[in-house]
């Protein structure tokens, strides 16, 4: 009865998930917040950020006394870099302290679109792969860019639904729907997700995972939002793998017509 | 060895004794587990800490992980 395989789940560098939901660890209110939403989520592999450390505070509470590195598949992002050389200084940094080599790229233009800086990028993921980095690429949802990024070794490929935190949801459905086609790697949506049903809309296009962050992170409740983008990342799998009936131009009644009482 | 400045996460420090990466960050007071360190652009492994010695004008980054999206 059950024609869905009972272990649907996705592999990236080696690491196999069963959730298809990422989320990052940014702009909540607390670390306490951060450990309840993301564990709502059910997510397995989240976002994290390189940056100093407070001197003149050093015993403050870390994001790993919450978010627990053993649990949760870490995965250090480039948050802030504008060159190929600050990537891969940061995530440098980020493999000595972390010891493992799966990273998010991501080299941005300026405000207020922070628009993925695809030569930056390309710069970048070369430097990273030829330095033995394991790369999940944030990008623009650019066929040509991206089969670069995925020719150069990139383990996963990452487009943008819409600006990031920008919350706009998915305003690129063709174009992902070209991506998705083309590409051989997991291809995720990063970015521009704001609310349940656009994480939907992402999986039922086909998607291999959904990553986000301020959808969850700055909803009124963000615990509850966790909650809601788990079972919406889960639904609109489902719905990509039942396969959507055909859409139709006209109405097509649901009851039979014959029997009807005269 | 006589007094050494070097810079730690762009601050100013004064070194009045032959220190090593080890001893800095224990005067710091940080967990060596949860940081990384990078010294004039590159990176000490934890296991050369200890070994480390640091020299004046020497720049030092020392970063950890932080949420982030």
């Amino acid at each position: 009865m059950d024609s869905v395989p009972v272990a649907d789940t996705w592999s990236v560098a080696g690491r196999t998930f069963a959730s298809r939901l990422v989320v990052g660890t940014g702009k909540y209110k607390s670390l306490e917040e951060t450990a309840a939403a993301i564990a709502a989520s059910g997510a397995e592999m989240v976002t994290v950020a390189v940056r100093r450390v407070n001197l003149s505070d050093p015993g403050a509470p870390m994001l790993q006394d919450f978010v627990d590195p053993k649990v949760y598949t870490y995965l250090p992002n480039t948050a802030g870099c504008h060159t190929a050389k600050d990537a891969v200084r940061t995530l440098r940094l980020a493999r000595e302290a972390g010891g493992w080599n799966l990273v998010k790229l991501e080299v941005l233009g300026p405000p207020p679109h922070l628009y993925p800086d695809m030569q930056a990028t390309l710069e970048a993921a070369e430097a990273l792969i030829r330095d033995g980095f394991e790369v999940m690429v944030y990008c623009a949802d650019d066929p040509v860019a991206a089969k670069r990024l995925e020719d150069l070794g990139c383990v996963a490929i990452m487009p943008l639904g819409a600006p990031i935190g920008s919350g706009l949801g998915i305003q690129n459905a063709a174009m992902l729907s070209l991506l998705i086609e083309q590409t051989k790697v997991p291809l995720l949506v990063d970015a521009g997700v704001g609310t349940a049903s656009d994480a939907a809309i992402a999986m039922e296009l086909g998607c291999t995972a959904v990553l986000l962050n301020s959808a969850i992170a700055h909803a009124g409740d963000p615990v509850t939002m966790a909650r809601a983008m788990k079972l919406a990342v889960e639904a609109g799998r489902l719905a990509f793998l039942a396969k959507r009936m055909p859409r139709r131009m006209g109405a097509d009644p649901s009851s039979p017509l014959a029997g009807l009482i005269r | 060895m006589g007094e050494a400045t070097i810079t730690v996460n762009g601050q100013a420090r004064t070194l009045h004794d032959a220190t090593t990466v080890a001893g800095l960050l224990a005067t710091i007071g940080l967990d060596l587990r949860k940081v990384a360190v990078e010294r004039n652009e590159e990176i000490v492994p934890k296991s050369a800490y200890a070994l480390t010695m640091l020299a004046d004008g020497d720049a030092l980054e020392i970063v950890h992980f932080i949420g982030g999206g």
